[in-house]
């Protein structure tokens, strides 16, 4: 057992590092630092601006989606590849935000799914920067339960074998500033749900599309919801046959909840931190025992994810897949980024009630309080996540589901119960 | 990156696992369980046969000369069967004690014994109840005489030799603790066989009068050198509570899979579905921890104590959290005696209290973190 890289995997380390030091903005880092939730830090510059630059640097010199295939502006690199690449872009990494979801969801769909002309002229402005990306699945009676989507999807009266799509999508990350979008529509309804689904990609420019910022919970704004009113998709941006919309989608999920689950921070570092300040009865808070059980807890957790992951890139790193265990990351963040703030203000007593910069790690722990609800529903539920768990890894068979074989249109709704 | 272990140590771990399907039967556990036996004698010269109890004791002192890494995957299947021998108190105490304080005459004469499965050794730290700090050790030796009383002794019942944390003059503290061996067959020792949680592996309490004692290691290194191994043994003991995690799962959820209620496997249900689910989560995170402390116990690394505490915590809190969960699983089954789920329950809150109860673990890993001898991270 070691930590070291082979000797390849140095060599590469090695050509990153040299690179990402000649060439990362790194007038930017400070303000990086200072980042928060829905907000990469950067007020010196435009923060997209910032973004699609080092993201076209990383294209032009090869840097981009390492584990795409060159031809379609990919690297052409292996799995650990990556994983050291990202490593080693540390704190810059987070440029990359606005195009996690199309490089990370919609491009493997494409990839999978698209003609090949779409893929050459997609799949390397995407890659780019260029042009971003958004997943158009969840709707507001289709959370959890996806499949049960109402967007109709119906071929244009004017037999030109165009689409015509009306309905409403709802927490669709980065809507506001896509040029495109993957959208899964219903085209039958009377056949059970999973069947009557096809997928789709269109332009968001297309008249009748219309994105709304949804005002969170937080007071924030991360994502929006999409209206279709008349919205025309020429059939050729169809992805699978018409009714395959659900096995698409599925590549798509697939890798929404790798991406999601790996890396993901608790937050403890920082509680540490505060609790050394933070004073009980005169003493530092960290001497006290029940403080100490609450610390070691967390330790363990934030520890525990933290070496599941090097056994993931343990396996990348022999050429083989990883292991199920990977899918426990975003169930174990979530609940304890929630438990660890509620902690931590509880330790500030009354006045952990304010929020603001002047707060203890400027109100960090009040910020992580108030977005931690979405992490547990985001990106498959945490109930769904234990379904997944439950059902792939242990292998326990699947709930009784009452809509399976039932057309869509006869499943109780919750405005349409049946008597 | 290689946070894993190789395939060589995976093949002999898989020889130690099919070795004890068949002779550490359920049937195997219970008749220690249901006895006065203090242990399973054959099971014990088997696994010294093997070489398991031998692994990480070096060839010139009668051991099988393999590193930690591979003890910490025989710990495993040990615990996946919860195993009725004394092999932590021999093995990752006992034994671990003579290699790290032992004189030359002390390792050529007790290591060859305990590797041969001959005699079974322990470490004899607690007098009393609640957390063991350096005052609550009273028992002392004087002229090599030990006086004192040492309770809940794991293995108490099995052990020839014990390792005894005593005063070794009026000194108090920390730095008046000196370490002794003690052959417990000897006069001047007086034996309880205590009645536990776990009957699988059968404690006592000691009441030394006299007894002669061996000073092993400095005078006045006791504490700190019982620190070390108690860290050493805290992986190991880790790495058992991860194989008692892992079976209590798999019989959870064999049987969710075959109990039919309301019309279906009991699995199928969320509730039920969802409790195994965090006991995965618990199982998965308890390795990971395990094998981040196996790494730190193979290299002697600087994070050794760090990650020991986060292995034990980690590993302790599965354990009991798969256990308790495992019986919630068979529901009125699980409350039989017939059924196993009792005695990996008991296991696991046996073990939990072993070597420093939970509480005090917690305390340590963050006295550690404090410390900085890890990355907070």
């Amino acid at each position: 057992m070691d930590f070291e890289d082979s000797p390849e995997e140095a060599a590469f380390r090695a050509q990153v590092r040299a690179w990402i030091k000649a060439n990362a903005p790194r007038h930017l880092e400070a303000e990086l630092k200072t980042a928060g939730f829905a907000d990469n830090g950067i007020r010196s510059t435009d923060p997209l601006a910032a973004c699609r630059d080092w993201q076209r640097k990383k294209y032009e010199a090869g840097w981009a989606c390492l584990h795409w295939p060159k031809e379609y502006g990919g690297g052409g690199y292996q799995p650990i590849q990556r994983v050291i690449f990202g490593q080693e872009e540390g704190i810059y990494a987070s440029l990359s935000g606005p195009f996690g979801i199309g490089q990370g969801m919609c491009g493997p769909t494409l990839m999978a799914w698209a003609a090949e002309e779409h893929k050459q002229r997609y799949l390397p402005p995407l890659a780019s920067g260029e042009e971003i990306w958004c997943q158009l699945f969840s709707e507001p009676a289709s959370g959890s339960d996806l499949a049960g989507l109402r967007t109709r999807a119906e071929p244009a009266a004017d037999g030109s074998g165009d689409w015509i799509i009306n309905g409403q999508k709802i927490w669709t990350s980065g809507a506001h500033r896509s040029e495109f979008g993957l959208l899964i529509t219903r085209t039958d309804p009377s056949v059970p749900k999973h069947k009557g689904l096809t997928m789709f990609f269109l332009d968001m420019r297309s008249p009748g599309v219309e994105v709304r910022p949804i005002k969170q919970a937080n007071g924030q704004s991360e994502f929006n919801e999409v209206y279709f009113t008349d919205v025309r998709i020429p059939d050729s941006q169809r992805l699978g046959a018409v009714g395959q919309g659900w096995e698409v989608s599925l590549t798509t999920l697939m890798n929404e909840r790798l991406s999601i689950g790996s890396g993901m921070s608790l937050g403890f570092p920082e509680l540490f931190a505060f609790c050394m300040e933070a004073e009980i009865d005169g003493r530092p808070a960290v001497d006290d025992s029940a403080v100490r059980s609450r610390l070691a807890t967390y330790a363990v957790r934030q520890s525990g994810l933290k070496y599941t992951g090097m056994r993931a890139i343990t396996a990348l790193s022999k050429g083989q897949t990883p292991g199920p265990e990977n899918s426990i990351g975003k169930l174990v963040a979530g609940a304890a980024m929630q438990e660890l703030a509620m902690f931590a203000l509880d330790l500030q007593g009354a006045a952990g009630v304010e929020m603001g910069d002047d707060q203890p790690l400027q109100g960090r722990f009040q910020k992580m309080l108030m977005r931690s609800p979405a992490t547990r529903i985001e990106g498959g539920s945490d109930e769904i996540l234990r379904n997944i768990i439950g059902e792939r890894v242990l292998g326990l068979p699947g709930d009784v589901r009452v809509d399976k074989t039932v057309a869509f249109r006869d499943i109780p709704t919750s405005g349409r119960q049946k008597a | 990156m290689n946070l894993d272990f190789s395939d060589d140590q995976k093949a002999l771990q898989d020889q130690v696992r099919r070795f004890l399907a068949e002779r550490c039967t359920s049937a195997a556990v219970r008749r220690i369980v249901e006895s006065d036996e203090t242990h399973d004698r054959d099971l014990y010269a088997g696994l010294a046969e093997m070489g398991v109890l031998g692994a990480a004791i070096p060839e010139a002192y009668g051991g099988v000369g393999l590193s930690k890494l591979e003890l910490c995957l025989f710990a495993e299947e040990l615990g996946r069967v919860i195993a009725p021998v004394p092999v932590s108190s021999s093995i990752y105490l006992a034994a671990e004690f003579l290699l790290l304080a032992g004189s030359e005459a002390q390792k050529t004469s007790w290591l060859p014994k305990l590797a041969a499965g001959e005699i079974v050794g322990t470490f004899a730290l607690t007098e009393g109840t609640g957390r063991t700090t350096p005052d609550k050790v009273k028992a002392s030796v004087r002229n090599g005489r030990l006086t004192g009383t040492k309770v809940a002794v794991p293995d108490g019942a099995a052990a020839d030799l014990a390792v005894v944390a005593a005063r070794h003059g009026t000194g108090e503290g920390a730095d008046g603790i000196s370490l002794y061996l003690v052959d417990l067959r000897g006069p001047g020792v007086e034996r309880t066989v205590l009645t536990t949680l776990d009957p699988s592996r059968k404690a006592a309490t000691f009441t030394f009068k006299d007894a002669p004692a061996e000073r092993l290691g400095g005078e006045g290194d006791g504490w700190h050198v019982a620190g070390q191994v108690m860290d050493r043994a805290a992986i190991l003991l880790a790495f058992e509570q991860v194989g008692g995690s892992d079976r209590a799962l798999e019989m959870a959820r064999d049987y969710a899979l075959d109990r039919m209620a309301f019309g279906r496997p009991i699995g199928s249900f969320q509730a039920i579905k969802h409790m195994l689910a965090d006991m995965y989560v618990s199982a998965t995170l308890a390795r990971s921890n395990c094998y981040y402390a196996a790494w730190a116990l193979s290299t002697d690394a600087a994070e050794l104590p760090v990650a020991a505490a986060t292995a034990r915590v980690s590993a302790t809190q599965s354990f009991q959290h798969c256990a308790k969960n495992n019986i919630q699983t068979h529901g009125g089954m699980g409350f039989t005696w017939a059924f196993d789920c009792h005695l990996y329950y008991r296991r696991s809150n046996a073990l939990a209290l072993s070597l420093g109860s939970l509480s005090t673990w917690e305390s340590l890993l963050i006295e550690r973190l404090r410390g900085g001898n890890a990355a907070v991270a």
